[in-house]
């Protein structure tokens, strides 16, 4: 009893060093392959090839005077911040990032919680998160921050409806919604390849949820400043963005459970392995993204996720159902 | 016994919140509290083995509903101070009616903790009580009408909203 409750709580741990650590390298990955895109070196004065450029802005943030606007709701405008991280965190918790290890005559699952809803559980989770970004917005008395704020709401509950209905098909398929019975229905053929359609959908709005170009309505720097957080500095700041990557982790590590089979890879590679290879794919293609399209205009954008993405998930999922039965 | 623990703070924080959403002076605040008591409630689903519901009531209420609350509240009152106490109608007649209301809503939950102490303990959960499998099984045969007549309502209800809220020419 005591032993699991250590090892949970080490598994724990080890994620969440894992997803700052994720948070911090991303940010310089980004900046990086972002320079790249656009013929310039990107920053590389810190350190060699500027390895230490997430340390130094770390410090910088810490160091940084903590500013709460006149006027703020206090209470709302630091627990808000808060909501966002803890959401992002939390969202990792039942993902399944490798094969059972056999340690000292025990086997551990390598995933802190193996639930029989886990697919519903990230989702849950991942609606949670969207009261940090309209909390701030609304807090901080701003007319920028409040609009971000209702883009943001806005818009994650658009894309949360299509997101939802393109997993239907693999939900289908595996006959579970646990992560785990997922990734082991996918040991032969990745659900990708019936579900191609479904991960298009799913790819499209996991950048809408993510709040990331070019589905960045909520902090649209030319028309509303920074949106929901124009009136964050210093830590406060630095957790909405620690949210805004450690999300985006979460959906590219969703996106690999569902779709590309998990940690399931030839043996030359260990399980873990596959899978990080997989989760750093889908995140270099966000940056790619980023770098290549124009920002969507506001009512394209809702329109695009009502008009087009739902009712296509929709029948995506129709026909799954249909197709299945049919076999059986 | 952990379970007992986890009942307790779970309830005692739903209870308060939900006391919050009444007394707090700030609609968002009570706001904030309606989704902590969801967020709760969804913890005391998970005890009862209703992991389905659980996770439903957090998605759907907590996730969609209460931030479409939030939505309008924001926009209303955009303003983050308290309305005066002295301001708007005073509601005279509606409080021995209020007082009413919630001692019948107290009976009705004294009598059910009533019938549930004379039961005595109930027996064991079937193994896949709760799950998405029995949950849906008994969704389409045994209460197929009341969820076919609920979908009837709410398909009711999005026609209803195109046609008030379509452009007149």
């Amino acid at each position: 009893m005591l032993l699991t409750i250590t090892i949970d709580v080490v598994k724990a741990l080890i994620v969440i060093i894992f997803l700052m650590a994720a948070f911090g390298y991303m940010t310089l990955i980004e900046r990086k392959l972002l320079g790249r895109f656009q013929f310039r070196p990107g920053p590389n004065r810190v350190g060699p090839k500027g390895i230490l450029q997430p340390l130094a802005d770390g410090v910088k943030l810490l160091l940084k005077e903590e500013i709460i606007p006149q006027g703020v709701d206090r209470f709302i405008f630091i627990f808000a911040p808060l909501i966002s991280l803890l959401a992002a965190l939390l969202a990792f918790a039942v993902i399944p990032f490798g094969p059972n290890v056999h340690l000292f005559g025990r086997t551990i699952p390598l995933e802190i919680a193996g639930p029989n809803l886990g697919l519903l559980y990230v989702f849950a989770i991942a609606s949670l998160g969207v009261y940090g970004l309209i909390l701030a917005g609304w807090a901080s008395q701003n007319k920028y921050g409040l609009l971000g704020g209702l883009r943001s709401s806005a818009q994650i509950i658009s894309y949360e409806l299509a997101m939802g209905l393109s997993v239907v098909g693999i939900l289908i398929f595996a006959g579970s919604a646990s992560l785990n019975v997922i990734v082991a229905a996918q040991e032969n053929v990745w659900f990708i390849f019936p579900q191609i359609i479904g991960f298009a959908i799913y790819l499209i709005c996991a950048v809408a949820e993510t709040n990331r170009a070019p589905f960045d309505l909520p902090e649209a720097e030319q028309e509303i400043v920074a949106g929901y957080h124009t009136e964050y500095t210093g830590m406060k700041f630095a957790m909405f963005f620690m949210a805004e990557y450690i999300n985006m982790v979460t959906v590219s590590a969703l996106a690999t459970t569902l779709f590309l089979g998990g940690w399931h890879g030839p043996a030359f590679l260990p399980g873990v392995a596959w899978f990080l290879i997989k989760v750093a794919l889908f995140l270099f293609l966000f940056i790619w993204i980023r770098a290549t399209l124009p920002r969507i205009r506001y009512d394209k954008l809702m329109g695009f996720g009502w008009k087009i993405l739902l009712p296509v998930a929709l029948v995506n999922a129709l026909g799954t159902a249909a197709w299945v039965a049919m076999i059986k | 016994m952990l379970a007992n623990v986890i009942f307790w703070i779970a309830a005692v924080i739903a209870v308060a919140m939900a006391v919050t959403v009444v007394a707090a002076k700030r609609p968002m605040h009570a706001v904030v509290a309606l989704v902590a008591n969801f967020v709760m409630l969804g913890v005391l689903f998970l005890l009862l083995h209703a992991e389905f519901l659980a996770i439903i009531e957090v998605i759907v209420y907590a996730g969609a509903v209460v931030v479409l609350f939030l939505f309008v509240v924001a926009l209303l009152l955009t303003g983050v101070s308290a309305p005066r106490e002295d301001e708007g109608p005073k509601l005279l007649a509606q409080t021995p009616l209020a007082i009413i209301l919630g001692a019948a809503i107290l009976c009705l939950a004294g009598f059910a903790v009533a019938i549930n102490l004379t039961l005595g303990p109930t027996p064991g959960v079937p193994e896949a009580f709760g799950s998405i499998t029995l949950f849906g099984e008994e969704l389409f045969t045994t209460y197929l009408l009341p969820f076919e007549l609920t979908a009837l309502v709410l398909l009711v209800a999005v026609i209803g909203v195109v046609f008030l809220a379509r452009e007149r020419h």
